[in-house]
């Protein structure tokens, strides 16, 4: 195992180093500097601009015009995909001649990508043109990102506005989060991706006699294009239906760890940029802290568990223990170039962050390694979290925790100079507290009733309940990734569309699920930063609480934990809790 | 509003052109020009024919003439994968690696007299994720070296020779696991001892209907 902790050991160490130059840049980028690019993409902006006829730095939009702008930009773009995966039969780029998929299942798929979840339903490689790859789910993996992004900004204007209601332009910011951060790292990531075996074509599936006599069909595609916005972007929507595990979007150790990267850095950055934008680096390194703390708390857990194996292997009489040759573990479901270590981390960095994306299999994950993805969900997708919305929503639990701090010490709280009053508190509590809701409210339907057992692939037992926990747990948290077994869609003749149909239940509860979950928060998170920027600054006195010390990102870590055990751990307990605790098979 | 909606409108077109379309297909040129192989999918040939992708797991259940790959829940499709999704502690999981370990043990153990159930790894008989793994351990590739040397009729150290050949290392010596590519290592296996050209050992690697793993 010493192999591993020091793969995993690495890891970490690079983010950490890499966190602050990715959080400088954005800075710059948020706050209208010059940055290297700018020579290059200052035209490109400023014709953007015209475009759109904005002028972003003359035009600062108050909360509810920001909003309001976010609102119409995502409904139509979600009319847009809906359109395209319902118009596949007439695209180009469709060598293998997919039709279009069934409404419910574009239904899902369209609210799921929008909202920068990429939950799937539908396998990428057997029902997916080309074209709606390219044009429908990767652009879309571009603009959710950037919309995260940009309410993150908005959120940090508002914190640190002197005075005012303005909290920046929507369209500026979103232009400048597309130009200057998201498309040039995919354009390096791709081409890195390329360079180490991922594929980038546009041929028809090849197929191929094998050397042992049989035949076997490969899958082509723009899959390197897609697959680097779908890391950096913490988007996860993978282009072949195992996601990451496919040596054709991941083929290597260096990859795995690439992709990993480019998974944490834009939301590990960000909490430097923050500091930075506050004008206290203190501040986000305690932010980093608290998150990195229950970061590395779970990868440690999960490591351990998948390296036990399962009660199933073990009353099958198979020994999991590492010998020389052989790294043992649970290998279920996980590629032998990751090993336990590689599938390991990266299950833990794919659902701190909302990314989603899988190199293994959930469903086979052991009961403790499995109930790592549910707890770091269960956290609200605050441990670094997706990009802009791990730090948006983080935001909310500081103020929470500066509230909690201030009722225990008797003062009137006080966050960064301004005074957290009633008003701010009840929008807070309101945007910590939807999402969590909406995931016990759709998981209790579809596990009450009749409706949500067709989806279930394990049966009515501890797996099942599984499933459907994390099946609404992930999408109302925009993570994307699964419990596979649970689905929404029927293929009876793969690959292809022919005879396909859609699970209506599944696929509209979770299409509310993920639209309700992903904005609705947006406004609370939105309404705040205007509370914020019409405040007036105090300044800090002896009695102020410090909030960028370890007393602070201990109370921090308290009240993430507190909230998220509060409201999830009698349903984890049905689930994977159960299934550590006996070795009993179902 | 109907600012918001013109901007929106013109937003979603120009941004799917640029990065829907001249996005990926920028970047197609690019890897069709620098990395043509790689782009297309890495095929590697014997012969002059394409027998395969390096990246891409193959079956040859059934042939003990060649290394076996590890168990795919998707019979090696690599134009629709799916997971196993065998749950931790399912009864189906666990007949699937108790059959899995006797197939495993049936096809080794004649050739490999002191091989036991605890020396089995664990890679030879669960699923992997992508059901086209393209690698095995290097435990599981020197069991089977006692076999495919037997059935090949060539020197047990020639196998392992080849085998520490076909050994990817981890990446950068550091990051992920070492594996052995299958299919790189059978290919070298045809170049060095081939089946067809030997009129006796034409009918060794097929084996009979009930010599399959039970799956």
């Amino acid at each position: 195992m010493a192999q591993g902790w020091l793969q995993i050991g690495i890891f970490i160490a690079v983010l950490v180093a890499l966190t602050k130059p990715a959080g400088v840049y954005m800075a710059r980028v948020f706050t209208n500097q010059r940055v290297f690019l700018t020579p290059v993409l200052g035209p490109i902006e400023r014709s953007a601009c015209r475009a759109l006829r904005v002028r972003p730095e003359q035009e600062g939009q108050d909360w509810k015009a920001y909003a309001r702008s976010l609102v119409v930009f995502s409904l139509l773009f979600w009319v847009a995909l809906y359109l395209i995966l319902r118009t596949q039969g007439i695209q180009p780029f469709n060598p293998q001649g997919f039709h279009s998929g069934p409404w419910d299942l574009s239904f899902n798929t369209s609210s799921s990508f929008v909202t920068n979840t990429n939950w799937q339903y539908y396998g990428g490689e057997t029902t997916l043109t080309y074209f709606a790859q390219m044009a429908g789910l990767a652009v879309q993996n571009f603009v959710s990102a950037a919309v995260g992004i940009a309410v993150v900004v908005a959120l940090i204007r508002g914190i640190v506005a002197r005075s005012g209601r303005e909290i920046g332009n929507f369209w500026g910011d979103l232009i400048r989060i597309l130009l200057y951060v998201l498309l040039p790292i995919s354009i390096i990531g791709a081409l890195f991706l390329v360079s180490q075996g991922v594929i980038q074509n546009l041929g028809h599936y090849a197929a191929i006699h094998t050397l042992a006599g049989g035949t076997q069909t490969l899958a082509g595609g723009p899959v390197a294009s897609q697959e680097a916005i779908k890391e950096l972007g913490t988007n996860g929507g993978g282009f072949f239906n195992v996601n990451s595990a496919m040596p054709f979007e991941n083929p290597n150790g260096l990859t795995n760890f690439v992709e990993m990267l480019l998974i944490l850095v834009i939301p590990a950055g960000l909490t430097y940029t923050y500091g930075r934008m506050v004008g206290s680096q203190r501040q986000g390194w305690a932010i980093f802290s608290a998150m990195f703390v229950l970061f590395v708390g779970g990868v440690v857990v999960v490591y351990l568990a998948e390296q036990h194996g399962t009660p199933a292997q073990h009353l099958a009489g198979l020994h999991t223990h590492a010998f020389d040759g052989s790294p043992g573990g649970n290998m279920e479901g996980k590629e032998q170039r990751f090993g336990i270590a590689g599938s390991s981390l990266w299950t833990a960095v794919t659902t701190v962050t909302s990314c989603g994306a899988v190199n293994a299999a959930f469903e086979s994950l052991t009961g403790l390694g499995g109930a790592v993805p549910f707890v770091n969900l269960s956290f609200s997708e605050v441990v670094f979290g997706g990009v802009g919305a791990g730090l948006y929503t983080m935001l909310l639990y500081v103020l929470l925790a500066v509230f909690i701090g201030g009722l225990m010490v008797g003062r009137t709280p006080e966050y960064l100079g301004k005074k957290i009053q009633a008003r701010e508190i009840k929008l807070v509590s309101l945007g910590v507290l939807f999402t969590p809701l909406v995931v016990l409210l759709s998981s209790g339907v579809a596990s009450a009733t009749t409706l949500g057992k067709r989806s279930l692939y394990a049966g009515v037992n501890p797996q099942g309940f599984s499933e459907t926990l994390y099946a609404y747990l992930s999408q109302a948290n925009n993570n994307g990734s699964a419990w596979a077994g649970y689905t929404g869609f029927v293929q009876p003749h793969a690959p292809g569309n022919v005879g396909s149909y859609g699970i209506s239940f599944a696929d509209l509860l979770g299409g509310f699920v993920l639209i309700g979950a992903r904005f609705v928060p947006i406004l609370f998170v939105l309404a705040v930063a205007g509370a914020l920027a019409d405040k007036k600054v105090s300044p800090a006195g002896l009695g102020t609480m410090r909030t960028d010390n370890p007393t602070f990102v201990f109370l921090l870590v308290g009240v993430v934990v507190l909230v998220g055990a509060l409201t999830f751990f009698s349903a984890i307990l049905l689930g994977p809790v159960t299934q550590s605790l006996t070795t009993r098979l179902f | 509003m109907r600012r918001d909606l013109l901007n929106s409108l013109i937003a979603v077109v120009v941004l799917t052109v640029a990065l829907g379309l001249a996005y990926p297909l920028a970047i197609t040129g690019i890897a069709q020009l620098v990395f043509p192989g790689k782009a297309n999918g890495s095929k590697v040939s014997l012969g002059g024919r394409t027998v395969g992708s390096s990246l891409i797991g193959q079956d040859f259940e059934g042939k003990p003439a060649y290394f076996q790959s590890r168990p795919s829940a998707t019979e090696y499709a690599a134009d629709a994968t799916f997971f196993s999704n065998v749950g931790p502690d399912s009864v189906e999981g666990r007949e699937e690696v108790r059959g899995n370990l006797a197939a495993y043990l049936k096809l080794n153990k004649p050739y490999d007299k002191s091989l036991r159930k605890a020396q089995v790894p664990v890679d030879a008989v669960t699923n992997s994720a992508s059901g086209v793994d393209p690698h095995i351990s290097e435990a599981n590739a020197r069991i089977q070296a006692h076999r495919v040397a037997a059935v090949r009729g060539l020197p047990p150290a020639k196998v392992n020779e080849l085998i520490s050949a076909h050994t990817d290392g981890r990446s950068l010596g550091v990051l992920g696991e070492p594996g052995v590519d299958v299919l790189q290592l059978n290919i070298a296996l045809e170049e060095e001892a081939p089946l067809r050209a030997r009129g006796k050992a034409r009918r060794a690697p097929f084996a009979t209907e009930k010599e399959r793993p039970q799956r």
